[in-house]
């Protein structure tokens, strides 16, 4: 075991695919020479070379189906968007072009690739460098959706996600890179994909989130178990086919879920997820399912906005007192 | 290559009869008037090279093998059909012919063929992709990022434009303000030439020049070949926005007797050659029709598998 960052955890699963694998490289815009915007594909070029590590033109949507048709002859390409707004860009070749090719090739073909990004705010990165398009791509059939938490679970999927036939969206979260620290066993292991986990056990009230908000909902749990009120929490890793199976057993333990999202509200995540509840688990119930999340707005500037918009432990805390209360 | 042509034709008109016959669903986008791009592009590739062939390109996808009865029953969307009903018309494909299904957005290919050349680069093999696509996808962005990754990484692409001068009903010259695509590929370093489209020796001799060029490790070519559909952009078009006098000008260029001219000319034609081709492929699709009507339907839970590898 070492103990590593996020950001790190994240270069060693790519460091190790590519050892591994002969057919797995990375592309996207500075990530040769200079790293990658946050660094995460630094010390690679030099271990790995030009082709291997290759810098590309700022063609998003251009990067994304050479990926796919190099995977289409057995490489595994892992493509970095320098930051996850800038899939927009990129969203026809990987929802109508790499989502569809088994489907509408009759099963007779699969797209390898990965497309890794960095997520989410808390960093003073305005409009176009917070975002949280997770559920953009949650919405296509024929994609994976990832979104880790914590060291472990961020190399363990990305290897998974790498390893995966499907093509695979990976959102890392920036404001984790540097700031998670934590155990990583030093041999090779993978997380695979579509499997949640709990981060905590408790019997009162269910908290289900993933990526930064895994960390808010610890904390907030700590608040609320001096105030006897135990919580348990789901961090779904996988947004993608979800684990409808963990779910079901969380709310059937606690009957009382908060769903904890940093996009914002509508048709994110938690929609989802409430629904799910609303279907299958209405008997299990004892108060509604409620959300904490962003507000319906695009992601704001100004620090005094920024802490306004986003979810934190206090609305958590809050939140979940509000159901306790059921 | 006289087979592929005339069979190309024979194939697509009688694709348009089913259509007016009720037996294809979807849209038909007919490529009659087009056959020797196809043809000439794709006749000296070699099994492993892949193509990118377009809705109108059907010719391509046959002259690359796939088969004529398992292409119809696509079109009819019938469990044996490329795709197994999935999808329609050339969404589907063959990789193990090497040929890739397009979407209908369209120049989103030609990226994904520059992909292709680049593992066939990484992995050292010798082969060549051709990505095909009509003028006016070339305004979108996914041409231009294609075709600048191409040359950047001289990749072993080659680019073949069908200009047959009209998106849907906009013609080229409310498309853009160049006269010839083929002066796009300058900006991306590397060349782009003009040929007849209804030529098929023309198409060919251009084509196979940029293939060896792309095999040899000197990167892409775009190659444009000037050109004319018929038929409307699809079956229900009736393509008024043309004047007639222009159609039955370009219908006078018909790529199958200009070919027939040009064999004659070397005296390899005659009119039992054309007799017994004509025979042939009439057998061979009459074959073909009747496997894609005999087919079964795929069933509607069918729908549900092939969305993810297992």
């Amino acid at each position: 075991m070492s103990v590593i960052t996020y950001l790190e955890a994240i270069r060693e699963a790519l460091r190790e695919e590519m050892q591994r694998d002969e057919n797995v490289f990375v592309m996207g815009e500075d990530v040769g020479i200079y790293g990658g915007a946050f660094r995460v594909t630094e010390g690679l070029f030099d271990e790995f070379g030009t082709e291997r590590v290759l810098d590309t033109p700022i063609s998003e949507s251009g990067i994304v189906g050479a990926a796919i048709g190099a995977s289409l002859l057995g490489m595994r390409p892992v493509v970095e968007m320098q930051f996850a707004d800038f899939i927009s860009c990129a969203f026809d070749q990987i929802v109508n072009q790499a989502a569809t090719m088994r489907y509408r090739h009759g099963g007779s073909v699969s797209v390898p690739i990965v497309v890794r990004g960095p997520s989410g705010g808390g960093i003073h990165g305005a409009i176009f460098h917070s975002q949280s398009p997770e559920a953009w791509f949650a919405h296509v059939p024929g994609l994976k959706v990832v979104a880790p938490a914590t060291p472990y679970d961020a190399k363990g999927l990305l290897k998974a996600s790498i390893r995966d036939n499907n093509p695979v969206v990976f959102f890392e979260h920036k404001y984790l890179y540097r700031r998670i620290k934590g155990e990583v066993p030093d041999k090779d292991y993978t997380v695979p994909l579509g499997k949640g986990d709990i981060k905590r056990k408790g019997s009162d009230i269910s908290i289900i989130t993933y990526g930064a908000m895994v960390h808010i909902a610890l904390e907030a749990s700590e608040i609320l178990a001096k105030e006897k009120i135990e919580t348990e929490i789901l961090d779904l890793r996988t947004l993608s086919p979800l684990d409808k199976e963990m779910i079901r057993k969380t709310v059937s333990k606690t009957g009382k879920v908060l769903i904890l999202q940093e996009d914002h509200r509508t048709l994110g995540i938690g929609s989802e997820i409430s629904a799910l509840i609303a279907e299958e688990l209405f008997d299990e119930l004892d108060g509604p399912v409620l959300r904490v999340t962003a507000p319906d707005t695009p992601f704001p500037f100004s620090p005094p906005m920024e802490d306004f918009y986003l979810p934190n432990v206090k609305k958590t805390v809050d939140a979940v007192k509000e159901l306790a209360s059921y | 290559m006289y087979y592929w042509l005339k069979f190309t034709r024979a194939f697509e008109e009688r694709i348009s009869v089913l259509y007016k016959q009720g037996k294809i669903l979807g849209g038909v986008y007919s490529g009659i008037g087009q056959e020797a791009v196809v043809v000439g592009a794709c006749i000296g590739l070699e099994k492993d090279d892949f193509i990118f062939p377009l809705h109108r390109d059907i010719g391509a996808a046959l002259v690359k093998g796939i088969d004529p009865g398992v292409l119809l029953a696509q079109l009819l969307g019938k469990k044996t059909g490329l795709s197994k009903g999935k999808d329609s018309y050339l969404h589907s494909g063959d990789i193990g012919l090497g040929v890739v299904g397009s979407t209908s957005m369209l120049a989103s290919s030609l990226p994904v063929a520059a992909g292709v050349g680049l593992s066939f680069k990484m992995k050292k093999r010798n082969n060549v992709a051709i990505a095909f696509f009509g003028e006016g996808s070339t305004n979108r962005g996914d041409f231009h990022e294609g075709l600048n990754m191409a040359g950047l990484w001289k990749l072993p692409v080659v680019f073949v434009c069908e200009n047959n001068f009209f998106a849907y009903s906009t013609p080229v010259e409310k498309q853009m303000a160049i006269e010839d695509v083929a002066d796009r590929a300058e900006s991306y370093g590397f060349s782009g030439s003009v040929c007849s489209g209804n030529d098929l020796m023309a198409v060919y001799k251009t084509v196979m020049k940029a293939v060896d060029r792309a095999r040899k490790g000197d990167g892409p070519t775009l190659v444009e070949c000037k050109t004319y559909r018929w038929h409307g952009h699809s079956e229900h078009d009736k393509a008024l926005y043309r004047t007639e006098d222009e159609f039955l000008e370009w219908k006078s260029r018909d790529p199958i007797p200009r070919f027939e001219l040009y064999l004659g000319q070397l005296k390899v034609l005659n009119k039992k050659v054309i007799e017994k081709t004509e025979q042939d492929i009439k057998e061979k699709i009459d074959k073909a029709v009747t496997f894609a009507e005999e087919s079964p339907f795929p069933e509607g839970k069918d729908a549900l598998e092939d969305v993810y590898q297992e």
